[in-house]
């Protein structure tokens, strides 16, 4: 039952060939059996599941089952579940049990979906390997040796592992896209206020999305479907008419016109991959799409332009961690202010630290206009660059990262050495457009993904363009060994 | 681009992160390193460009001044680390 994809796991439910309750305690099992291997999960709701599966079940025997009823999926631990620890993959928030869902998580209710559990991640969701979780790293199961990417790697490298047929993750800087790609799993970033933030524990206000990890683009249409809202409780939430994804997903690609920014084959990217994510073009372009070189003559400056813009707003976002009202605090302050400099202290890792440090610098007296108010208007000449070339093409595509999943520690103590991992994707964060990556390749044995960027609002058509892609292609179906 | 050691102490004040000795210079090396990486965009000519704030231009919405909230004090204080009659209680501020 776990390799079935989730649009084959609604028609098993539908058809009643299996009931929720047997597929769910099937994915607990695979949890409890596998998960000490990679920790992708780190906190598993068994009884809650089978109860929501118990009623899944009932709802599917009347014939008023919702889209998802019965499905089991997993949510990283950045999305607030009343009653269940929220993290974050913090200590500062080990011990944080949210007195209400996070919006994403009332969708997926509604939807009948079952939640298995919560998925480890970086710290805040600062990280591109998983390495800065208070929970320890999460294994890439393709090369236990190996990082998943971050800061959504828990649940990406559950979904590789089979441990759940889908899961929520979010993106800041390609944190849904870059761990998708470096587990061979598809996973889809959605324009920024497609999907509501509320309850999703904030990083940087300006960039954070939600978004659907699966093996399948039809499956992260499935998924889409019923994370994107409008809601009120999102202020920066677009009024917009959800469009159901999956009705274009078959629809012929013939005369697409693909964009492929010459920056983004640059020096640093591993040939393996290039050769990869080449041939993905190719074989899009045998199905009658058109490839056009473009430019994006302002993308190096996004890593910089961000590095400033993400935390700067991390260090706003994140002063509301101060021991007083819920989370961590120190023990015996000696007054108030030991008790807020000793509680953050102890409670943030060094990331974490960093990066509040780095914001509090760049917004601080006589620095902001140089850094924030510099970095904002770089942000604006890179939307431009996108704006331009969506004027002569309707989808980008290049690599998601530079090269396949590294090993662990390998990225020394320079803190820039991990920052430049985001290279590819951090740009579509800035301009607030969605980007997906599809897995197109191995090489050593390790996942490669394709990324797919879109104009705004136009996920329909980069979800179209992947399935295709995955209906002529096998790369979505690869497993690490021994996991099928 | 080399922070000091003042200004790190500073920002650990503005921060209210508590630095100790042992690790200043540690930090101080690697914020450097990422200064020195943000600092690329000093060479660029922004002249005329706009300041973005939301990528799609959205405008921060309004709402009627009404109360469209539950009071939910008790949910709330009962993941507190210490509260007192509904008060939310840290060390003594004024002796």
């Amino acid at each position: 039952m776990h390799n079935l994809t989730i649009a084959e796991l609604v028609q098993g439910l539908q058809s009643k060939k299996f009931t929720s309750v047997e597929l769910t305690q099937h994915f607990l099992d695979r949890i409890a059996e596998l998960n000490p291997d990679y920790n992708a999960v780190i906190t598993v709701t068994a009884e809650q599941a089978l109860k929501a599966a118990t009623a899944a079940d009932q709802r599917l025997a009347a014939g008023n089952a919702p889209a998802l009823c019965g499905v089991p999926i997993l949510h990283k631990d950045i999305f607030c579940t009343n009653g269940v620890r929220t993290s974050c993959g913090s200590k500062m928030l080990d011990n944080f049990i949210p007195p209400y869902n996070a919006t994403v998580v009332e969708n997926f209710e509604q939807a009948g979906a079952v939640v298995l559990g919560k998925t480890n991640m970086d710290e805040f969701a600062m990280g591109s390997s998983n390495e800065t979780s208070f929970y320890g790293p999460v294994k890439n199961p393709w090369a236990t040796d190996c990082v998943p990417g971050g800061s959504s790697g828990g649940s990406a490298a559950a979904v590789a592992a089979r441990l759940a047929p889908g899961a929520t993750a979010t993106d800041t800087g390609g944190s849904i896209r870059q761990p998708a790609a470096l587990c061979g799993i598809t996973g889809l970033k959605p324009t920024y206020g497609r999907v509501s933030r509320w309850g999703m524990i904030a990083f940087a206000s300006s960039l954070d999305q939600g978004g659907p990890m699966a093996r399948t683009a039809e499956d992260c249409a499935l998924l889409l479907n019923c994370m994107a809202s409008y809601d009120d409780k999102d202020s920066t939430c677009i009024e917009r008419e959800v469009p159901d994804y999956s009705a274009s997903l078959n629809s012929s690609i013939k005369g697409l016109r693909i964009g492929v920014p010459k920056e983004y084959f640059s020096d640093g990217l591993n040939p393996g991959t290039e050769t990869a994510v080449r041939s993905a073009l190719a074989e899009l372009e045998a199905q009658g799409a058109e490839l056009v070189e473009i430019s994006l003559p302002n993308s190096a400056l996004s890593v910089p332009a961000y590095y400033v813009i993400a935390p700067a707003e991390a260090s706003a976002n994140l002063s509301r961690f101060d021991g007083v009202r819920y989370g961590y605090r120190c023990e015996e302050p000696k007054d108030l202010e030991d008790l807020y400099c000793r509680t953050r202290a102890e409670g943030f890792g060094e990331e974490v630290q960093r990066r509040i440090l780095i914001g509090t610098y760049c917004l601080s007296a006589g620095y902001y206009d140089a850094y924030y108010g510099k970095a904002q208007q770089v942000r604006q000449l890179i939307q431009q660059d996108f704006a331009t070339a969506f004027e002569q093409v309707d989808l980008i595509m290049g690599p998601t990262c530079p090269s396949p999943a590294f090993k662990f520690g390998s990225k020394g103590d320079d803190p820039v050495a991990m920052y430049l991992e985001d290279i590819y994707t951090i740009a579509t964060n800035l301009a607030g457009l969605p980007g997906m990556s599809v897995p197109c390749g191995l090489v050593d044995n390790k996942p490669v993904g394709l990324q797919i960027i879109g104009n705004y609002f136009d996920e329909a058509r980069m979800l179209n363009a992947a399935h295709q892609y995955q209906q002529h292609t096998e790369w979505h179906n690869a497993a690490p060994e021994g996991l099928v | 681009m080399n922070i000091e050691r003042h200004e790190i102490e500073k920002l650990a004040t503005l921060s209210r992160i508590a630095i100790n000795e042992e690790t200043i210079n540690q930090v101080s090396q690697r914020l450097s390193s990422v200064l020195e990486l943000v600092d690329q965009l000093q060479a660029v000519d922004t002249s005329g460009v706009d300041a973005m704030s939301h990528p799609l231009q959205a405008n921060q919405r309004l709402r009627e001044d009404e109360v469209s909230e539950i009071n939910q004090r008790e949910a709330f204080q009962g993941i507190a680390p210490d509260t007192e009659d509904g008060l939310f209680l840290v060390p003594k501020v004024i002796e």
